[in-house]
């Protein structure tokens, strides 16, 4: 009888299917499930994407496309904002990134559960189908905002208040136990399914940053599963969990006595961890395409490391600050404001770290390198407008104006993105076995990171003048110039510009998907385990009959008297050699 | 290498968006100044951070960029550097965390001098109650709501009698008189907001809310709900005129008194 030393080891739940359907579609291959869960979530990311355009179309144009009415506005603001969240961030940084790279990274064969991770995807599909079957019913998607606030959210001002609203609580319930099996299977893979040798400080960041935000998942998505549960009550029972005694269409409503803000509390302390259940997979990621590509170790691993824990530990204490003015107690605001500053210390150190990797490195400025560049400036400026509105009492002439929306989109819209574009380069000979086209890839950087900043710089600026956000048209308001009306035209241009540019980053992958050169297995020179497969792409298995062992950190870059730049983390230390250890 | 020169260039062309764009903050009509320094304060220590670290940034990159030869420096601490960086970070934030928490005091302690006002939302439009002479607002609720009751008074609470009614989207106040604006909803979530006077705050149904502030400039300013509250939300607009006290007390003449309507009549059985 064979033992194993890990669950890792243990080849026997792989079982390797014979026909196309068994491997492509109902796969229990990490690897598969990994594609499947990236394309899904792209696919839906588009959608929100055009929504963006049309929203974007209106504000600089008002009224010029007639479909665009104020119910359409608003429901398109909902389905790009829940979308781009849920449906693509998160999907895309744990479902595609989690799934392909916690096996290959720590020396599995695969996830723990290959199974449950299959389930997991096509239970994701499923929300993602009764999301967007909530554009086809009556009254269309839920326009109450991507916040989902009650009571507007179910009634009757609100557009989709009837159908659109429970298809979209339903699907976030879905998403939930999609997104609760996926995560139980990294959590687990992660602790019990690492080769000989992986300790947990030689793990590379990429896996510290998605373990983490995985962790913070599974004890954040359980509030809005509650909230999502309760609001469906209150909508088709009658309950009256967030439903006070109001008056809708001139009417009293039969409820009494819920409490609005509770649902705020409930979907925040989800809300304000999901933004770090986006950045740290994306904060992992940046440190370990920045380590790479600038050949030399991430600047203080274990300052890392711990970053990403205390940043993950304080995120859960944090999420009223997005309540300043929601009409809490206002001596939360005390409490909430030091909270929340506290946590740009260790957020702080992060982008210290990234910059201080990349000095006295040997920086090679590939497409990869150049959008890990892009992040951090983009990551320093959302960073930073993150402290105005953290500080309670400057909130408050900047809540709920452009400045927010500016805010947002550069720290968990576009600097997650910079990250995943990086990836996407970084590990796509791996994914392909083929090589992209370099004058591309950068031509689709450049159009993209300037033209992020050209969309929400003026953003930041609007804000401070005092526009409000989510406002359909601003017609006739005295205080403002018309020059803000110029910004919107300018902006929109910018939008539509940096839209169209990813017409560039799709014809890439699928072009050098098919006619790309070959791509060498470690093209970058990476010390990482998923670099030092027997096959490119990884077969079923990723190792071949021998699992690799693991003698060093992650990050043994251009150490003083190696042969090469990189000592990969399976060789084994020289006679003479003392690897660095934490 | 082009990287580098960008990443400067973004600098520059922020620093010079910032001096040249014609959109900052509204000249303030309200006693707020202190949410504006907090802003300010943090303005600046933001900005430069956002200088040096990008200018770093963009050092680092000129500096160390791949040439033919070139090598990577090994050095995986630096506990001394780490810890400087830490402190350094941590007095920053105090600077800026500091004048916020005192404003925010300020903001959330109403004077004992402030007379009372109360705004009310409802799908898509405002209205505003003063509590009368006894300077108390009378009793509310959504059951008493009806077309000859639209602020849902208690006809049998005897506070609510003098109250006077303002049933349209135009508030006046009077000019360097704190005031307590007590925010009160009738259907789902709005926020009162005036731009110059920089407070802003959710009204909430099923209970109550509150800002405060001291009008210091006489003008039209104009109150934008900033919490969504449905497809008109956009519209959901009304004026407050900040008045000389005389002619504030003239205006507020002309509304009627609770006591004088048919629902407060019935009650009371008056004819």
């Amino acid at each position: 009888m064979t033992t194993y030393t890990t669950i890792a080891e243990d080849t026997r739940p792989l079982h390797h299917p014979k026909t196309w359907v068994g491997k492509y579609v109902w796969s229990q291959d990490h690897k598969v499930i990994a594609i499947q869960y990236s394309l899904t979530a792209v696919g839906v990311g588009l959608v929100a994407l055009v929504l963006s355009g049309l929203m974007r179309m209106q504000l600089a144009f008002p009224g010029m496309l007639e479909f665009i009415t104020p119910d359409a506005y608003y429901q398109f603001v909902t389905m790009h904002g829940m979308i781009m969240v849920i449906y693509l961030l998160t999907a895309l940084l744990l479902g595609g990134f989690g799934n392909y790279m916690i096996p290959l990274m720590i020396g599995a064969r695969d996830m723990v559960f290959p199974f449950v991770n299959m389930l997991s995807y096509w239970v994701y599909l499923l929300s993602v189908i009764v999301l967007m079957a909530s554009f086809f019913v009556p009254g269309g998607p839920t326009g109450a905002g991507w916040t989902l606030y009650p009571p507007q959210a179910i009634t009757e001002g609100t557009p989709g208040a009837g159908w659109g609203i429970i298809m979209m609580l339903a699907s976030l319930a879905i998403f939930i136990v999609a997104f609760t099996m996926g995560g139980l299977n990294y959590v687990t893979t992660v602790l019990q399914a690492r080769t000989k040798g992986m300790t947990l400080m030689r793990m590379p960041c990429t896996i510290w940053g998605i373990f983490v935000a995985t962790i913070l998942g599974l004890l954040a998505f359980p509030a809005l599963f509650v909230a999502a549960i309760m609001m469906t009550l209150d909508n088709t029972i009658g309950t009256s969990f967030f439903m006070p005694a109001i008056i809708s269409g001139g009417a009293a409503l039969d409820h009494s006595g819920g409490s609005p803000i509770l649902f705020q509390h409930l979907f925040w302390f989800f809300g304000h961890p999901e933004v770090y259940i986006v950045a740290l997979p994306a904060f992992g990621i940046v440190s370990d395409l920045i380590s790479t590509h600038a050949r030399k170790n991430i600047f203080g691993y274990r300052m890392m490391v711990w970053a990403i824990i205390i940043i993950g530990g304080l995120s859960f204490i944090v999420w009223a600050h997005h309540m300043y003015v929601s009409g809490m107690n206002p001596y939360f605001g005390f409490f909430f404001a030091t909270s929340t500053l506290i946590i740009a210390v260790p957020t702080a150190i992060k982008v210290y770290n990234w910059v201080l990797t990349l000095w006295r490195g040997d920086i090679h400025l590939r497409v990869p390198m150049l959008f890990a560049i892009g992040f951090i400036f983009t990551f320093i400026h959302g960073g930073l407008t993150g402290l105005f509105l953290g500080n309670v009492s400057v909130d408050v002439p900047l809540s709920d104006t452009y400045f927010v929306i500016g805010h947002f989109h550069m720290v968990m819209g576009v600097s997650p993105i910079m990250v995943v574009f990086g990836a996407i380069y970084h590990w796509y000979p791996k994914i392909t076995g083929r090589m992209w086209n370099t004058m591309l890839g950068q031509a689709h950087f450049w159009i993209t990171f300037l033209g992020v900043y050209a969309i929400y710089l003026p953003m930041h600026y609007l804000g401070f003048l005092g526009v409000p956000r989510r406002y359909y048209e601003m017609g006739d308001t005295a205080f403002l110039p018309e020059s803000v009306h110029d910004a919107n035209v300018g902006i929109t241009i910018a939008a539509l510009t940096v839209g169209a540019a990813q017409l560039i980053f799709f014809y890439n992958l699928i072009y050098s998907y098919f006619k790309g050169p070959k791509a060498d297995p470690n093209p970058w020179g990476a010390t990482t385990l998923e670099w030092q497969t027997p096959d490119t792409p990884p077969a079923h298995g990723n190792w071949g009959p021998e699992l690799p062992k693991v003698y060093r950190w992650a990050y043994d870059y251009s150490v003083p008297g190696a042969a090469r730049d990189f000592i990969p983390q399976t060789t084994p230390p020289g006679p003479d050699e003392k690897p660095h250890e934490h | 290498m082009r990287v580098a020169v960008v990443i400067v260039l973004l600098v520059i062309g922020s620093v010079a968006f910032h001096f040249l764009s014609p959109w900052w903050m509204t000249p303030i009509a309200s006693n707020w100044g202190e949410l504006d320094n907090a802003l300010i304060i943090t303005f600046w220590v933001c900005g430069a951070v956002f200088i040096a670290l990008n200018l770093f940034l963009a050092y680092s990159v000129y500096k160390f960029r791949h040439r033919k030869g070139s090598k990577a420096t090994y050095e995986p601490e630096n506990d001394a550097l780490e810890g400087r960086l830490t402190f350094w970070t941590a007095i920053g934030i105090v600077i800026m965390l500091a004048p916020g928490l005192i404003a925010w005091n300020k903001y959330i302690t109403v004077p004992d001098d402030a007379i009372v006002v109360e705004a009310v939302g409802q799908q898509w439009q405002w209205s505003f109650r003063f509590p009368g002479e006894d300077g108390v607002l009378g009793a509310v609720a959504t059951e008493h709501i009806g077309p000859d009751n639209p602020f849902g008074l208690n006809p049998g609470d005897p506070w609510g009698t003098d109250d006077i009614l303002v049933a349209e989207g135009e508030l006046h106040l009077p000019l360097d008189q704190p005031v307590k604006i007590v925010l009160r909803s009738n259907d789902v979530l709005h926020n009162f907001y005036v731009p110059q006077f920089r407070a802003k705050m959710d009204l909430v149904p099923g209970t109550y809310t509150y800002i405060w502030l001291t009008p210091t400039r006489t003008g039209e300013f104009e109150i934008l709900c900033a919490e969504y509250c449905g497809r008109s939300h956009y519209n959901m607009r009304g004026l407050v005129v900040v008045d000389e006290m005389p002619a504030f007390e003239e205006w507020l003449s002309e509304f009627p008194r609770f006591g004088q309507s048919n629902v407060a009549a019935a009650a009371t059985g008056a004819p």
